[in-house]
């Protein structure tokens, strides 16, 4: 196993090191970096902005650009929080806490110089698990029929549904339209029409990005205009010296560190606990075993080395059950999974085997990646500093043109683009319904091959349904399906209150 | 708490229980069939149920409290982002790239009280320019930059 891991980093580097594909992690990371700082720009919309442009390029180029963004973002958003106290990224909300007091008391540059450290260790330790796991659950995924995918696939969406921010209620609620979403257009088994309502320009379904512009684009504008106010950051000085952590720095954030990418490790692996719940529990465990929990909120380094090393091992281990199953475990991942089968890509635990290009040399632009973020930020701190006072109000509107010339090249139909508008306003109002948006994108990608397996599955056993229990892989999966049920039902039965006071996002 | 806000769950539940009913109504007319030989329609109307269901526990819940994150809409930017795609739409294949994206960045960026106008055609000045070099020169996107006048 450790051979075939290393043949196939052999192969991956060869293949990321084309100056091609090079040139589009570079890209990537780059765009993403700078999203993570601007205020009020978020992955999702970026990734759906850009998922047009790479129809037209290699499957490999494509998904190595738009796992750039995600994991680059990562880096940025940590930059808004410690100098701003800005928690525009989800999972950089709880570095505030302590990482904007210590810009308070002019160590914010340490803040960051630890970040930098913690991220390169987490996300070093996220690959590693990536390149060992994920062909092993592939190949224990090879034997799955129907029953199984079918069965890992509703654990995959409950998991996403009820684990993410919100309601568990209505996360399951938005995962079911998601579903009735991707069903709209012809039935590949009878070639009936659903849902298209007469209009020719449906009937090939809804374009993923039609979908994701319009609840992540359109619809967080319409939230975050005038909502998003203009931050002043002319005292905010940083250069490159000011990074360097001294050794009782490096001392006392080293532990901390090697904690958090564990537990980002551990979550990785559970679908709908990606990084933002990752970086909570690390932050709280720190506060919890350290001697001294009454420094957190006032400047501890744990507080901030903890949950950014969770934070980057959680992005990287994100992709396992992606590329590994084919079960994305948030809606990144679904965009991602998306683009990939837009390109003709069946993902599932063939993807590795079958597709060796994109599996190892998406593993290996992760290290290119992140090397090329570490020389991103340290030198140009400076700069990613000054992008953060670009205000909301240029930002938007020259958003919504990139929104409206994407979702119309994705197929040169400007039907789509009303029709992002319509998500748009339909987001909108989800969202002041208070909604997350996020699992519809889940169903969405995984609805069409839910609807097929379950058929399949179904027409294998004449019409009995006790076909999902009678094979044990699938007894299983439904039995995880009930635990998790039992425990949200009892988790909301005991507490309403959550176990630290978390800064409101501002914009996620 | 306005009303919106004290009844905010149950409007959620209605909303996604009606979502569910129609998809039930409309699943219904594509064939349910059997499980034996299902139609087009079972599926569709398997997960209307269940976003039926879902509904009415929302709605059937307790409100939650206070200050769940809701802010009142803002009406200014809400109608100028709508009638900036709006007027994408209307103006591309008609007017051609061109118009179409001054207009959707200038009306965009009126969104905002603290715009000037000044300051919103400029905006749409470079970011038009920026589209014509991108999209239509680099990318090659089907459009006339200027219908009938510039290709």
């Amino acid at each position: 196993m450790i051979e075939t891991g290393f043949l196939g980093l052999v192969h991956g580097f060869s293949v990321a090191l084309e100056p091609h594909n090079l040139m589009w992690c570079f890209f990537g990371v780059f765009v993403g970096n700078m999203v993570g700082v601007l205020p009020g720009m978020g992955v999702l919309s970026t990734i759906s902005i850009l998922l047009p442009l790479t129809f037209s390029m290699h499957p490999v180029a494509a998904l190595l650009m738009l796992s750039g963004i995600y994991y680059g973002a990562q880096y940025g958003g940590a930059i808004c929080s410690i100098l701003l106290n800005l928690p525009c990224h989800p999972p950089h909300a709880v570095t505030c806490l302590d990482g904007f007091p210590m810009t308070k008391q002019g160590r914010g540059g340490v803040a960051l110089g630890i970040t930098m450290l913690a991220a390169v260790i987490g996300a070093a330790f996220g690959i590693v698990q990536m390149i060992f796991m994920a062909p092993y659950i592939a190949r224990i995924a090879f034997s799955f029929g129907p029953q199984e995918i079918c069965s890992l696939m509703l654990l995959g969406l409950l998991a996403g549904a009820t684990l993410a921010k919100g309601s568990p209620i209505k996360g399951i609620a938005m995962t079911l339209l998601g579903i009735l979403l991707s069903l709209v257009g012809t039935d590949v088994n009878t070639g009936n029409e659903r849902f298209t309502f007469g209009q020719l320009e449906l009937s090939d379904g809804l374009e993923l990005v039609t979908v994701s512009l319009g609840l992540f684009g359109i619809a967080e504008f319409l939230k975050s205009v005038n909502a998003v106010k203009p931050e002043g950051t002319t005292s905010v000085r940083l250069g490159f010296r000011d990074l360097r952590p001294s050794r009782s720095d490096l001392r006392q954030a080293l532990p901390p560190v090697l904690r958090g990418t564990v537990i980002g490790s551990l979550c990785s692996l559970i679908p709908g606990t990606g990084p933002t719940i990752a970086s909570f529990i690390a932050y709280a465990m720190e506060k919890k075993i350290s001697k001294t929990p009454g420094r957190f909120g006032h400047g501890a380094i744990e507080g901030v080395a903890a949950p950014e090393a969770s934070t980057h091992s959680a992005v990287q281990g994100d992709f396992i059950p992606t590329m590994s199953l084919g079960i994305p475990g948030d809606a990144v991942m679904a965009l991602l999974l998306g683009a990939l089968m837009i390109h003709g890509i069946q993902p599932g635990p063939r993807l590795i085997v079958e597709q060796p290009d994109i599996f190892w040399g998406l593993i290996a632009s992760f290290w290119i990646g992140n090397l090329i973020l570490v020389f991103l930020n340290v030198p140009m701190i400076g700069i990613w500093v000054k992008l953060l006072s670009v205000p909301y109000r240029y930002l938007y509107p020259t958003a919504l043109f990139f929104v409206c010339i994407g979702v119309f090249a994705a197929r040169n139909e400007m039907f789509d683009v009303g029709a992002t508008l319509v998500f748009g306003a339909f987001g909108y109002l989800l969202l002041q319904l208070g909604f997350e948006p996020a699992p519809i994108l889940l169903g969405f990608v995984l609805g069409p091959r839910l609807e097929e397996n379950f058929r399949r599955s179904v027409l294998l056993s004449r019409g009995s349904l006790s076909t999902f229990i009678d094979r044990p892989i699938s007894a299983v999966f439904l039995g995880l399906c009930v635990l998790l049920i039992l425990a949200q039902v009892y988790t909301a039965a005991r507490s309403k209150k959550p176990p630290i006071k978390i800064p409101e996002a501002a914009f996620d | 708490m306005t009303r919106f806000e004290r009844h905010r769950e149950h409007f959620a539940g209605l909303l996604v229980a009606a979502i569910g009913g129609s998809a039930i109504y409309e699943g219904a007319q594509y064939g349910i069939g059997s499980l034996t030989e299902m139609g087009s329609g079972f599926f569709p109307v398997m997960l209307g149920a269940g976003m039926i269901l879902m509904g009415a526990i929302m709605a059937l819940m307790r409100p939650a409290g206070p200050g769940h994150g809701t802010q009142a809409p803002n009406w200014r930017g809400a109608a100028a982002i709508v009638a900036a795609v709006a007027l994408f739409v209307v103006l591309a294949n008609r007017a051609g790239l061109a118009p179409a994206t001054f207009a959707c960045v200038f009306v965009g960026a009126l969104g905002t009280r603290e715009t000037r106008l000044a300051e919103a055609a400029m905006l749409g000045a470079v970011v038009t320019v920026f589209a014509i070099v991108l999209f239509r020169y680099g990318l090659q996107v089907q459009f006339p930059i200027l219908r009938g006048v510039l290709q």
